[in-house]
């Protein structure tokens, strides 16, 4: 069983005036996310990252479509009481103090006296706010009520972890506590759902991923498959004694030649041409220094996704 | 019912800490001591203006909390996303909005049950008689209360909190004038205003028939017969509104 199964969803909405026509948010989007695993739902702004999770918590209906969580229909209330969420740049009841706050989610999960107190103490402890616990959230900054959202969307201790954009607006330090905590997750078996469109937060920590674009899923997968298929890999070789620039045949198979003081850097589309441009160099006099294979990134594929739905964009009426 | 419970005393916790809420409050005391002030001021019936006065002022703080807190009820639950996280929750949209009304109806009793208090106090100093007239016009301000607060939290739930707040006002000026609207419509020959006034008069609530404060600054008591039906028929009003307000929660999209 998945932990959520989204199938051929679609979310339209209304103009403000009749005579307009929709505005399609989601395409019939499908994807699943298994048991256990760090998802990253990753798309650029306005992808409909967040509608598609707005529609996972009934925040928002679908047009049409089927959702499960946890093998539930996505309205199910029982199954909410194993769900926990944090909204894109939370707001929260600034009149609370962090415990008082806490404890209020923990009421509404149903949770017994003895136990939130025991969840609220530990909790406070993970994300380092034990300190500010009697504090009124208005005084909290920005890194600070992100940690507490955290605490909240985790203080009935849920299977599944819903994170919108968990990461916007933390300084390097936060998102790293924040990264540190979602595969401290994983490592208790809970399986997490965050989206981003920050790249090099999937690239750390997702076992898959999925790539959003104007409401369709383009890419799913493996971080690593994802990259490698379908993309040949670029190769780097650095020299020295010989100035590669100079050289036609090699500048003709090179992408970008540089060249550093003594040293050389050739870089070639794919590793199909190295024989015979490392025999060039030889030929040449130079003398190898390294030859780096360089690995498709996330980025890479991520612009592309994003490229192919540039002719969709222009056909789409918003 | 746990989550209704939990939503309420939040709601209450949160209009406890609104300063908004002292100073209206502090208003309502500063009126009633006016009323002493005015009272003195005049040269008869000055029981009667303190009576009057710590009623009316009673009236106006608890109308003006209704409204003003009850718009922000949902809408600003809304605005503020605080909603994402209560409705990610397990509880449903209508266990929500009972939750925030019977919070609100906690407040409004609470500041009631104050400013009567010093009413009281303040027809104590004064000698003035306290009829169970008095009481019965109090009840009735509070059923008042609770239907404006039904009427703000309706609005809320589908449009912004100043439209919400110019609704509730119109509903509350015309629930005063129900009477009025239809002696307009007998008495007028068009029938385009005759309709109008005549669909007026069912849709907005007969506020008047909540109001004694006349009758009870006289000393002059109603039946209880009228107050059970005057309550019931304000409470029934609330509860529709109230049911309204939840059908049009629960197809919302956030």
């Amino acid at each position: 069983m998945d932990a959520i199964l989204v199938e051929e969803l679609t979310k339209k909405f209304r103009s403000g005036w009749p005579w307009l026509p929709p505005v399609t948010a989601l395409a019939g989007l499908s994807l699943s996310v298994h048991k256990g695993e760090i998802y990253g739902f990753l798309g650029p702004n306005g992808a409909g990252k967040t509608t598609t999770l707005k529609i996972l918590l009934s925040l928002m209906r679908a047009t049409s479509g089927k959702v499960e969580m946890l093998g539930k229909p996505a309205g199910d209330l029982k199954v909410r009481r194993r769900i926990g969420f944090l909204p894109e740049s939370p707001y929260f009841y600034d009149y609370l103090t962090a415990d008082e706050f806490l404890a209020f989610y923990g009421h509404l999960d149903g949770l017994e006296r003895a136990e939130l107190g025991r969840r609220i103490d530990h909790l406070l402890e993970v994300v380092g706010l034990s300190e500010a616990r009697t504090r009124q959230l208005r005084k909290f900054s920005k890194g600070m009520l992100q940690r507490v959202g955290l605490a909240q969307a985790l203080i009935h201790d849920p299977e599944l972890v819903i994170l919108d954009e968990p990461m916007s607006g933390l300084d390097p330090l936060g998102r790293k506590h924040v990264r540190d905590l979602i595969l401290g997750l994983r490592d208790q078996g809970k399986t997490v759902f965050f989206s981003t469109h920050i790249i090099p937060d999937v690239e750390m920590i997702c076992d898959r991923v999925g790539i959003i674009v104007k409401g369709k899923l383009l890419a799913s997968g493996r971080v690593d498959e994802l990259v490698s298929n379908g993309h040949t890999q670029s190769v780097e070789i650095v020299c020295e004694g010989i100035n590669a620039d100079e050289v036609p045949s090699i500048t003709a198979l090179a992408t970008r030649v540089l060249q550093r003081g003594r040293h050389c850097l050739v870089a070639l589309p794919g590793p199909d041409q190295l024989d015979e441009v490392l025999a060039m160099i030889r030929a040449r006099g130079g003398r190898l220094v390294s030859v780096t294979p360089q690995k498709g990134s996330l980025e890479e594929l991520f612009f592309k996704q994003d490229d192919m739905t540039v002719g969709m964009r222009s056909d789409t009426k918003v | 019912m746990r989550q209704v419970v939990v939503i309420a005393l939040n709601t209450f916790r949160e209009n406890l800490r609104d300063k908004i809420l002292y100073n209206l409050l502090f208003f309502a005391l500063l009126l009633i001591g006016f009323s002493v002030l005015l009272a003195d001021l005049t040269i008869m019936e000055h029981q009667k203006i303190v009576t009057d006065m710590g009623l009316a002022a009673i009236n106006l703080v608890g109308v003006i909390i209704a409204i003003f807190v009850g718009i922000g009820l949902v809408s600003k639950e809304i605005e503020r996303r605080t909603v994402y996280t209560i409705m990610a929750r397990p509880i449903s949209r209508t266990q929500f909005i009972l939750g925030k009304y019977l919070g609100l109806m906690f407040t409004l009793l609470v500041n009631v049950l104050i400013m009567l208090a010093v009413y009281l106090a303040t027809l104590a100093v004064y000698r003035a008689p306290v009829h169970w007239a008095l009481l019965q016009a109090i009840e009735l301000i509070f059923v008042e209360l609770l239907l404006v607060t039904a009427l703000a939290l309706f609005f809320s739930t589908f449009s912004t909190s100043t439209l919400s707040a110019i609704m509730t006002l119109g509903f509350y000026v015309i629930g005063h004038l129900t009477t009025d609207l239809k002696g307009i419509a007998q008495k007028n020959h068009s029938e385009a205003v005759q309709a109008v006034m005549t669909g007026l008069y069912y849709l907005c609530p007969n506020l008047e028939m909540l109001n004694m404060k006349g009758q009870a600054a006289m000393g002059t008591s109603v039946a209880l017969s009228y107050q059970a039906w005057a309550s019931a028929y304000g409470l029934l009003y609330a509860a529709l509104l109230i049911s309204a307000a939840c059908a049009v929660f629960q197809r919302r999209d956030f």
